[in-house]
């Protein structure tokens, strides 16, 4: 698999602020990637470089072979969705599908050919002469799409395509844009703050923090392996632990947390050498909490703890519970809520346990990063007694 | 609580005081006796005589080419400065902003001798030509005031757009800005004509022989010739102004 689309060594400042610095990536052709980062992050201006709205001051942007690092963004195989969609208000569905043919030269028969072809694919033939302006936002984002992929561009780059929407369409709208994606097979840009967006769509996923590429790799791998505090913090939720490594064990190894009574067992990828210091990042429903002790097992971890808050959120619950310092968010799917018998309770001391393989050890720790975390809020807690009364 | 009735006292006084004096001259257009002072019973013997006064006919024309072409050219040297003032923010463009605002300001008196001095000094000979640049000079200001003023919500990523279509930058403007933004040109061109058509203090200075446009033959007219003709063209003259301000202002409440 070649590299279709490629960012070389980009930095680009804007005055005194430096919004990106050195990034560099490499694109598969045919994927959708996505660059996932909170706002500010620099992903939007990352996005303007490749559609020759910004210049980089450093580095270079090659698609398919060839440097377009100064192109014009009218000579570049290259089209966008913009996050308020940016159609042409004084202009009709089909004439806002038609611009890019237009301005390409292509015949009027053809144009109406091909226009047609999409407003199918995008299921608004019925809508073709209605003003721009009187579409909901749904359909205006359609119309964004087809009018970009009119162009059969290499890449389309799709800035926070879903922000101006609510939750429901969005999720329509992902699905649909995951269908378009299958049918045209080009290339998709995808840039969002909203990890749940792209984790669901895309093949590839680059996390962006203060103008630098934090982690990339598939959905799984960002998730499941974060290599620092910030991926770990900003994708999902995750508990962090300080630890000392006390002994190797094959690809494993042991380290001690302060407050816990046993030390712990780790699976250690990265192969850290006896006596350092790191930092663990465990996800909250790798947990499984339980008022018995569990089976010990030679890989699986336990500690006791007190159930200081308790959340139900429909899909699953979320428990904190107090060891020592730390208050460790615990995540638990209840297939079996009601039938349980011994239903966990505010108060209670319960065992908390995960296996080695579960855990991450980061290379890299921010404390700021802590700040990205879901914290309990007493406000807000739903007390789960009077839920499971009221399904009696 | 009572609301003051004082508010409305003034609101009405105020009206009185800028209308009625239009409303006496509309009303003794249609007056028989010859000086305004009395109601002589209802005529129309001086509309038909302004018909019949060719003097009149030749000044409207000259007033109308000049309105029309200074408009023309004012609409479009102004929505280009309106422009570059929207798209770039450097430190010429505001002192462009700054000279732009300025001939709303300056005192035509000012406006005018400078001109004339100065079409002299160039050994310009004076005449509808020179009323012409005269008229396009103040005139730009209104147009790029008012276009100005609607691309103050116009979105730049639409130009953004229509570039990442494989537009150039000339033809995004002229396929996507200028579309959008028409209602603003027409209303200043619109608001430039009616200040072109009656103006009189710059004319006055610029003008030469033979090129009386309607606002200086009114006043020679005042002097020489009869008032009551002149109650009637001023009377034709505030409805055809007050019919383009309304349109004016339809144009740019319209989105």
């Amino acid at each position: 698999m070649g590299d279709f689309l490629v960012f070389e060594g980009i930095s680009k400042s804007f005055g005194e602020l430096k919004v990106l610095d050195n990034v560099s990536l490499s694109i598969e052709k045919g994927t959708i990637f996505s660059i996932l980062g909170p706002s500010g992050c620099g992903k939007t201006t990352l996005l303007r470089i490749c559609a020759g709205f910004e210049y980089p001051d450093r580095g270079r942007v090659i698609l398919d072979g060839k440097d377009i690092t100064s192109d014009r963004p009218n000579r570049r195989r290259v089209n966008t969705v913009f996050q308020n969609y940016s159609l042409f208000p004084h202009m009709t569905v089909r004439e806002n599908i038609s611009f890019g043919l237009q301005m390409a030269g292509f015949d009027r028969s053809r144009i109406s050919g091909e226009v047609d072809r999409y407003l199918e694919l995008i299921q608004m033939s019925d809508q073709a002469d209605k003003k721009a302006t009187k579409l909901s936002g749904g359909q205006m984002q359609r119309v964004a799409i087809a009018r970009a992929l009119i162009n059969k561009p290499q890449v389309l780059l799709l800035d926070e395509p879903l922000a101006a929407l609510d939750l429901k369409l969005r999720q329509r709208m992902l699905v649909e844009l995951d269908w378009i994606h299958d049918e045209v097979g080009i290339t998709f840009l995808y840039v969002t703050h909203d990890q749940g967006e792209a984790m669901s769509i895309s093949d590839h996923i680059a996390v962006m923090n203060k103008g630098r590429i934090e982690q990339q790799g598939t959905p799984v791998q960002v998730y499941e392996a974060p290599t620092n505090s910030f991926v770990a913090a900003f994708i999902g939720d995750t508990n962090f632990f300080e630890t000392e490594i006390t002994s190797i064990e094959d690809s494993y190894c042991r380290m001690n947390i302060k407050d816990f009574a046993d030390g712990v067992i780790v699976y250690n990828d990265k192969n850290f050498p006896q006596g350092s210091r790191v930092y663990l990042s465990i996800r909250p429903e790798k947990f499984v909490i339980s008022h018995a002790e569990p089976e010990s097992h030679r890989k699986r971890n336990m500690v006791r703890g007190v159930v200081e808050e308790i959340i139900y959120m429909g899909t699953h619950t979320v428990f904190w519970v107090r060891v020592g310092d730390y208050r460790i968010q615990v995540r638990q799917s209840h297939d079996r809520f009601l039938l349980d018998e011994k239903i966990i309770e505010h108060g209670n001391t319960v065992c908390i346990s995960w296996h080695a393989d579960n855990c991450y050890i980061l290379d890299r720790y921010d404390e700021r990063d802590e700040s990205l975390l879901t914290l309990p809020d007493d406000d807000v807690t739903v007390a789960p007694e009077n839920i499971i009364s009221a399904g009696k | 609580m009572r609301r003051s009735r004082i508010p409305f006292y003034l609101l009405v006084g105020m009206l009185v005081f800028l209308y009625l004096p239009l409303i006496i001259v509309i009303v003794n257009s249609f007056n028989m006796s010859r000086y305004g002072g009395q109601w002589g019973g209802f005529t129309l013997k001086w509309y038909s005589r302004l018909f019949s006064d060719r003097t009149i006919w030749y000044a409207l024309g000259n007033s109308l080419l000049i309105a029309l072409t200074s408009t023309v050219t004012s609409m479009v040297l102004g929505t280009t400065a309106a422009i570059a003032l929207y798209r770039f923010k450097t430190r010429l463009q505001s002192a462009h902003r700054l000279f732009i605002h300025l001939p709303l300001v300056m005192p035509d008196i000012l406006v005018g001798i400078s001109l004339l001095l100065f079409f002299v000094a160039l050994k310009v000979r004076l005449g509808l030509f020179t009323i012409y640049l005269a008229h396009v000079t103040f005139c730009i200001s209104y147009v790029a005031m008012v276009v100005l003023g609607r691309l103050q919500d116009f979105n730049y990523a639409v130009i953004e757009a229509a570039m990442d279509l494989g537009a150039s930058w000339p033809a995004a403007i002229r396929k996507v800005m200028i579309p959008m933004i028409t209602p603003g040109i027409m209303a200043g061109g619109l608001l430039a004509f009616t200040l072109s058509i009656d103006d009189f203090v710059i004319t006055f200075f610029v003008s030469g022989p033979g090129s009386a446009t309607l606002p200086l033959y009114i006043y020679s007219m005042i002097r020489h010739g009869s008032p009551m003709v002149i109650n009637a063209l001023t009377g034709i003259f505030i409805v055809f102004t007050f019919t383009v301000v309304t349109i004016s202002k339809k144009l740019l409440e319209e989105k």
